[in-house]
């Protein structure tokens, strides 16, 4: 009870709790664990024979944090920037520190414009996107969406309706945008 | 090669891209055999993280067979079985040089406040992830390691993530004997950080969560004492009572930030996207933990602000913890922990898939659906 001394009994002593669980306590000294003490200078143990590693060749302008001196010797080739996401992604990156909070919308809003780039241009492939099989949705029937949504106090019930619609609702309204521009650009023609 | 590949948020497919190259001397490839998706991967896939690129892979848990090198690497060589730690890190900077691999300042050109993540967006360095059949492994002689041949796939490929980050989230909760742990979350790392409690020396795990199949979990894997907040008014109030008043004096947050159990601060963060994160499990750790107790953070969350309650933390004078697990470091101990059969981290996986369903495959763990635990996936070629 925090209003006294002392901390409450346990309810089961230690010797009933090494009975009980497998390996109760074998961590018990923090020399055992290997998280401690947090930092221990030893440069040698990694594997690593370089003080500095060497550079990967830079095969486009790599985007890179402004808090950053210079471009790291390794870094990930996955996606380059392209499109108006890609002009997003570089000014957010050429212009904010990782503090800012525009540096995150920004990359956030770049994501959105990328989702609907690569949709519109997957288009023009042999493997336009499908939002049936992409959303994996199909396996509500084969895996039990009903009963597993319905089984027990799960809280997450409250938004699964709007959870479709918070999905969507970008889509319908990029979609319904799309088609009353595209009316206005014919219907002018007409006139 | 066939791949994983992100459409954009709550959308992706597997299709054919082009096989990883050496790009740098220490590289190695990796043919995968086993991936896992990881709650964190979800965060990805719901489109929090910030510059996640359409056309990305994602999976930072496999493990695999060393395909081919490059000049440099002395460490392992092709045919080797490998387990990859999710950080990718030099080894060499100033955090690697002491033990700090999770937060390398070498690998991830994007950002000075993350490391290199395998297949977790730009944010953490833009390298392509394990969910295909080929991966490309900076610093080979750095962060794989040989996999024992007395050690199954699927508990391999649980050491390089979340078994080892629960095993460190219990570290960082700096448990003495008989202390009494707070696990929020019964997922995967939650699971592993309330049985890795026990080795510590807790004298009470219990282990928070609204679902009731993985709550079950933690009473039979982690022996742990379980609770639904959804069946109290105030689950920190329920902490309070069974605690004698006291409060925990760990509290260890393994949700992230997609926590659910407060209906505003999980749209505006996980479907508005206002949030960093949904800190709700992170609040009810700073509220259901004793004053100058810990507060072990092992949730991921993204870099935007979240709406913590700092006041609480300062007023009770908290110890808040946290990190990216540096993984290759847990390892030598958690191997002993396997062999002698005080860990299996195996036990929890619940769905084993093909690479070619990875869609369902999100969307049921995504849902919770099928009492989804941990899925791994299964390339075609492994």
């Amino acid at each position: 009870m925090p209003y006294t001394p002392d901390k409450p009994k346990l309810a089961e002593s230690t010797d009933e709790l090494r009975a009980r669980i497998p390996g109760w306590g074998v961590d018990l000294d923090p020399r055992d664990r290997p998280a401690v003490p947090r930092e221990r200078f030893d440069p040698s143990l990694n594997g690593a024979h370089w003080e500095f590693p060497e550079r990967q060749p830079e095969k486009w302008p790599r985007e890179m944090s402004i808090e950053h001196k210079f471009l790291t010797p390794v870094f990930g080739t996955s996606c380059p920037p392209r499109g108006l996401s890609g002009m997003i992604r570089r000014y957010s990156y050429r212009t904010y520190s990782e503090g800012r909070a525009a540096h995150w919308l920004l990359l956030l809003a770049a994501d959105r414009v990328d989702a609907v780039e690569g949709t519109l241009l997957s288009f023009l492939t042999r493997h336009p996107d499908n939002p049936l099989t992409e959303t994996g949705v199909l396996s509500e029937f084969t895996h039990h969406g009903l009963s597993s949504r319905l089984r027990g106090k799960r809280v997450d019930r409250v938004h699964h309706l709007i959870d479709p619609v918070i999905v969507a609702a970008p889509w319908v309204l990029a979609g319904g945008v799309a088609y009353l521009a595209v009316r206005r650009v014919v219907r002018s023609r007409k006139g | 090669m066939r791949a994983m590949v992100y459409r954009g948020p709550y959308r992706l497919r597997v299709e054919e891209k082009d096989r990883p190259t050496i790009e740098h001397p220490n590289d190695a490839i990796v043919r995968v055999t086993r991936a896992a998706i990881c709650g964190s991967d979800l965060h990805l896939y719901h489109g929090m993280m910030p510059d996640t690129r359409v056309g990305m892979t994602f999976g930072h848990e496999f493990i695999g067979v060393v395909d081919e090198v490059g000049s440099s690497v002395r460490n392992v060589k092709p045919g080797d079985r490998v387990m990859v730690p999710f950080n990718v890190y030099c080894g060499s900077c100033f955090f690697c040089a002491r033990g700090l691999f999770s937060n390398c300042h070498n690998v991830n050109p994007n950002a000075t406040a993350v490391g290199g993540i395998y297949g977790y967006s730009h944010t953490c360095g833009g390298y392509d992830g394990g969910q295909a059949e080929f991966v490309r492994v900076p610093f080979a002689d750095v962060g794989p390691s040989p996999i024992p041949d007395w050690m199954d796939d699927d508990d391999a490929v649980l050491l390089t993530d979340a078994l080892a980050t629960g095993y460190f989230g219990a570290q960082l909760g700096d448990i003495v004997e008989g202390d009494v742990v707070v696990v929020f979350g019964a997922g995967p790392v939650g699971l592993f950080a309330a049985k890795s409690a026990w080795l510590m020396g807790a004298g009470r795990v219990i282990v928070i969560d609204h679902l009731d199949y993985r709550l079950e979990k933690a009473a039979s894997f982690a022996h742990a004492e379980t609770y639904n907040f959804a069946e109290y008014d105030d689950i920190v109030v329920q902490m309070k009572k069974i605690t004698d008043h006291l409060g925990a004096d760990v509290a260890i947050d393994a949700v992230g930030a997609e926590a659910d159990g407060n209906f505003l601060q999980h749209v505006t963060a996980a479907k508005l996207k206002l949030q960093g994160g949904s800190p709700v499990a992170l609040n009810w750790a700073i509220d259901s933990v004793r004053k100058g107790g810990t507060v072990s953070v092992m949730g991921a969350y993204g870099p935007m602000f979240s709406a913590v309650k700092f006041g609480d933390a300062l007023n009770k004078g908290l110890t808040l913890r946290m990190n990216q697990c540096p993984v290759k470091r847990q390892w030598p101990r958690l191997f002993e922990h396997i062999r002698n059969g005080h860990l299996k981290p195996s036990d929890i996986v619940t769905h084993r898939i093909p690479l070619e369903h990875i869609a369902e495959a999100y969307h049921i763990f995504s849902a919770k659906l099928d009492g989804c635990i941990k899925p791994i996936i299964v390339p075609n070629a492994a």
